[in-house]
């Protein structure tokens, strides 16, 4: 399931991208792009729209899901079961998130990488469009 | 002036910190008195940033009075309550009244505190901390690229959790922040000696057998009840039946020397732990424990190695 996943997010990021390349500066076309992120990217990973997705490089388990945006990996609070410390019911976004790199094909490695900290400008503009440029 | 903690570490010296209670009050006596109960057994103090999402005594104000009292601090700094902006001016503010060693750490979630109607910050985390501060000291910069001079000297540390989910990431986990900056760990409270023992094997074996030094947490129990406690209420804090059975076979008022006792066996055995390189005492509010625990287990100054 998740390698699936991997393989659609690859190919629709590259699509996506490609797309917003040619018409990202067009404010219709911009509009249409934070719409079908959200429309799309809510639903299958509970999206934020913070605007700079590292979905592929957090096991395809979105960092910012967690109560305290941690881009890097889980804190030091997990509890025993691997829920979340703040919220008994969510499993933790970053067990998830190692539970599936395991299983990933290309992007197994990226979970390694130091994430830079998020550029709060970005909040609710589309990923797609801001990774082509 | 350079870190002597730093010093201490790299010449492979067994080490021991703790952590010090800072005081709900404004009075500098009273913070004084206490890290003096604990500065002769250790070799750095610990000043918390708001633990617990609880405010407390300023770390970087407490860290400057233990200085001025020839103790050497490690200034924790929380991603909570500050963002990039002023992380990075305290940073400097530190470094220019003598602090050598910061200790980054994302912090408790606000609800678990007396405030949790506060805004939490969390504008950067641990690692972004980190990365931020080592481009401080290495690059002589600020994160937007800003020149500092001169560059900052500074020792940083970070948290490491063996016992918490997902604990076959847990290594990886360490070696992002000492990839991102950090130059020492200093651990959740240990009680399984076996999860610690396979998460250094594991660090050894990623790190190349260069492993950065990892100060194994201590919790010195004061009874069953408070073992509980922590276990039950505190995220991240593991302790196994058995610790928590060996204590109740005692009545109440001998409990604490029994978790004495279990405190200076785990030393005992963490010492012989290939990626150990000491101890990090977390007594709260029980100054007592930290001397019985260096003095019983011949980590006491006089005793070590100059």
């Amino acid at each position: 399931m998740v390698k699936l996943l991997e393989i659609l997010y690859l190919v629709s990021s590259k699509f996506l991208s490609g797309v917003a390349r040619k018409y990202g500066d067009n404010r219709i076309m911009n509009l249409l792009f934070v719409k079908f992120e959200w429309a799309t990217k809510k639903p299958m990973f509970g999206c934020q729209m913070c605007g700079q997705c590292i979905l592929h490089e957090t096991g395809m388990s979105c960092p910012m899901g967690c109560p305290k945006e941690i881009r890097n990996g889980p804190c030091g609070g997990v509890r025993t079961d691997g829920t979340c410390e703040l919220d008994p019911k969510m499993t933790c976004v970053w067990v998830t998130a190692w539970e599936n790199t395991n299983k990933m094909r290309v992007f197994s490695q990226k979970i390694d990488l130091i994430q830079k900290p998020l550029d709060r400008r970005l909040k609710g503009t589309s990923a797609w469009i801001n990774q082509s440029r | 002036m350079t870190s002597q903690l730093q010093n201490r570490l790299e010449s492979g010296i067994f080490t021991v910190t703790a952590e010090l209670t800072l005081p709900d009050s404004s009075i500098k006596d009273e913070l004084v008195e206490t890290a003096l109960k604990l500065s002769p057994y250790c070799d750095a103090l610990n000043v918390t940033d708001a633990t617990s999402a609880i405010p407390h005594f300023s770390s970087l104000a407490a860290a400057s009075i233990l200085l001025d009292n020839d103790i050497e601090p490690v200034m924790q700094i929380s991603a909570r309550d500050r963002n990039r902006i002023a992380i990075q001016g305290d940073v400097l503010g530190a470094h220019s009244l003598g602090i050598r060693n910061i200790f980054c750490i994302t912090g408790d979630a606000v609800i678990f505190g007396d405030h949790p109607d506060a805004k939490p910050v969390f504008d950067l985390d641990s690692i972004s901390m980190l990365a931020a501060i080592e481009k401080m000291t290495k690059d002589g910069c600020f994160m937007s690229g800003r020149k500092i001079t001169p560059k900052p000297a500074l020792f940083l540390g970070a948290a490491a959790n063996p016992f918490a989910p997902p604990q076959s990431y847990r290594p990886h986990r360490t070696v992002k922040k000492w990839r991102a900056g950090a130059s020492f760990f200093q651990t959740q409270f240990c009680f399984d000696l076996q999860i610690m023992k396979s998460f250094t094997e594991k660090l050894i074996e990623l790190c190349n057998g260069k492993p950065p030094p990892i100060l194994a947490g201590l919790g010195p129990l004061k009874s069953s009840r408070m073992a509980r406690w922590l276990r039950d209420k505190i995220p991240g804090v593991s302790i196994p039946d058995h610790i928590i059975e060996r204590m109740e076979k005692y009545p109440q008022k001998d409990q604490a020397q029994v978790g004495l006792e279990i405190s200076k066996e785990t030393t005992e055995n963490l010492k012989l732990i290939r990626g150990i390189s000491g101890i990090h005492i977390m007594a709260y509010k029980w100054e007592q424990a930290v001397k019985d625990i260096v003095e019983d287990t011949g980590l006491s100054k006089n005793k070590r190695l100059p």
